[in-house]
């Protein structure tokens, strides 16, 4: 990140400060803070509608309409939203992005909307938005947040179409509705059932553990590697800084600022873990 | 009497939240280490669930229909499951200390829980009645319970086992858990 920072900066005067900022948001939601795959967070939605790779995508892409347009809002009334009713004044605003999603999916891509069911308006419940909410978009301006929201939607579609489309290939031999398999292919279809969700998602969390142990061993910082969900709490919570209070009014809210801090300090992130995400693809 | 039995099985069991909904995962994999918190846990749920339901159900039926509102229904239902949660709380710690000491410590981790919210929006969607909506949600509920206290049960043998390292901690959950989903599959052909 700083490395980009240094080399941009003596360039274009409008630009020279944002569009490092920008970028760096960008590759944060894709692969260094990865939701799925690094931070391992919204799992609810991840394991129910990745039957299929073209289901990821559309719920992928659902969310990142609903994180990006939530995360403009939210960092826009970040100084009048009062810090005590914080959290229901941002589950109001994601909820009516949700239910504008909601309604146009309904309106233009039936299909969709009906094969992703009551997931949609689930999508307020889920943990990434109000977590990107809390640790970001609260104390940082519109424009980063916009990215911030728009980088951890992508990495969030990213990693539910490439869940949707391995279980899809095994269970069904199709990658995006097209036979890809050769006609010997005999599909392991409780990949596309409810136990096969578990078992990729154990996979994965194993992958994850793996990387964790190694990188460890090489004295490196893991901490930021989820590896097992949102642990012990409600879907909507957030594993993430800053956001250890879930309750509705927020009495010892108040001069908490120390997250935004946290969020930029970057821990000596290694490739490996960027790599995560080609790995699983 | 015959719908509502088949409503409280078909929810229970056959599409049981957790297993094949994927609904409240979080403290289904969070809080089943040991049989006695996943009991806690599963009673909270199960009272938590069936108010929520209730309320949503009612709100729906008397508030939203008549004014024509359907369409605020998400916004409207986590506002009041989120304050419901914090009431019935704050309810408990004052009036019935012992059930507060109980269930108390899992309130909170089930205030914005997708379960919750999910039992209320998919009796909007299946357009049950009141009453409907409460067995629906107690029996949701049922299941998430007997989910949890199997998993848990399940955990607590196999603390001690050998366990290949990178699988230890929540992949073996997740792997059990998929076993358990193939097991409640068998609930399918129960109609």
């Amino acid at each position: 990140m700083s490395e980009e920072t240094m080399t941009k900066t003596p360039e274009t005067v409008g630009e020279k400060k944002e569009m490092p900022v920008v970028l760096e948001r960008l590759w944060n939601g894709l692969a260094k803070e990865n939701p799925t795959f690094v931070l391992t967070l919204g799992m609810c939605p991840t394991l129910a509608v990745t039957t299929s790779a073209i289901n990821g995508l559309g719920m992928g892409l659902t969310t990142t309409v609903v994180l990006a347009l939530s995360n403009v809002f939210i960092s826009m009334l970040r100084k009048v939203i009062p810090d005590k009713v914080r959290i229901p004044a941002f589950i109001v605003i994601i909820a009516s992005f949700v239910t504008v999603m909601e309604l146009l999916l309904e309106g233009y891509l039936p299909s969709l909307y009906d094969s992703l069911g009551i997931y949609i308006p689930l999508i307020v419940v889920n943990c990434i938005i109000l977590g990107r909410a809390e640790a970001y978009a609260s104390k940082n301006p519109v424009i980063p947040s916009f990215f911030d929201g728009l980088g951890m939607g992508l990495g969030f579609t990213f990693a539910l179409t490439c869940i949707g489309l391995v279980r899809e290939i095994l269970g069904s031999g199709k990658a995006f509705g097209y036979m890809i398999m050769p006609e010997s292919f005999v599909p392991v279809s409780i990949f596309v059932m409810a136990p096969g969700a578990f078992f990729v998602l154990a996979l994965l969390t194993a992958v994850q553990n793996q990387i964790k142990i190694k990188g460890e061993a090489k004295g490196k910082d893991m901490s930021k590697i989820g590896s097992g969900s949102c642990m012990g709490s409600g879907c909507a919570s957030c594993r993430i800084e800053g956001c250890e209070s879930r309750k509705f009014y927020d009495a010892k809210a108040g001069g908490s600022t120390q997250a935004a801090a946290e969020t930029k300090t970057v821990a000596t992130v290694t490739k490996k873990k960027q790599q995560e995400g080609g790995d699983e693809a | 009497m015959k719908t509502l039995i088949l409503i409280a099985i078909g929810s229970a069991l056959v599409n049981n939240v957790v297993l094949s909904q994927f609904l409240g995962l979080c403290p289904f994999l969070g809080v089943s280490k040991k049989v006695k918190t996943a009991s806690g846990m599963g009673t909270a749920v199960i009272f938590v669930i069936t108010i929520a339901s209730l309320v949503a159900a009612v709100i729906y039926r008397f508030i939203l229909t008549p004014l024509d509102l359907q369409y605020l229904r998400t916004i409207v239902f986590i506002l009041v499951i989120a304050a419901l949660v914090q009431f019935v709380e704050m309810f408990l710690k004052k009036f019935i200390k012992s059930l507060y000491e109980s269930l108390g410590v899992y309130l909170p981790l089930i205030t914005t829980n997708c379960a919750v919210l999910g039992v209320a929006l998919t009796n909007v969607q299946k357009s049950y009645g009141i009453l409907e909506s409460v067995v629906n949600g107690f029996a949701t509920a049922v299941g998430f319970a007997v989910a949890i206290i199997i998993l848990a049960g399940l955990r607590e043998k196999m603390e001690y086992n050998d366990i290949p390292k990178p699988f230890q901690g929540m992949p073996i959950v997740m792997i059990t858990a998929g076993l358990m989903a193939i097991a409640f599959c068998g609930f399918a052909g129960l109609f």
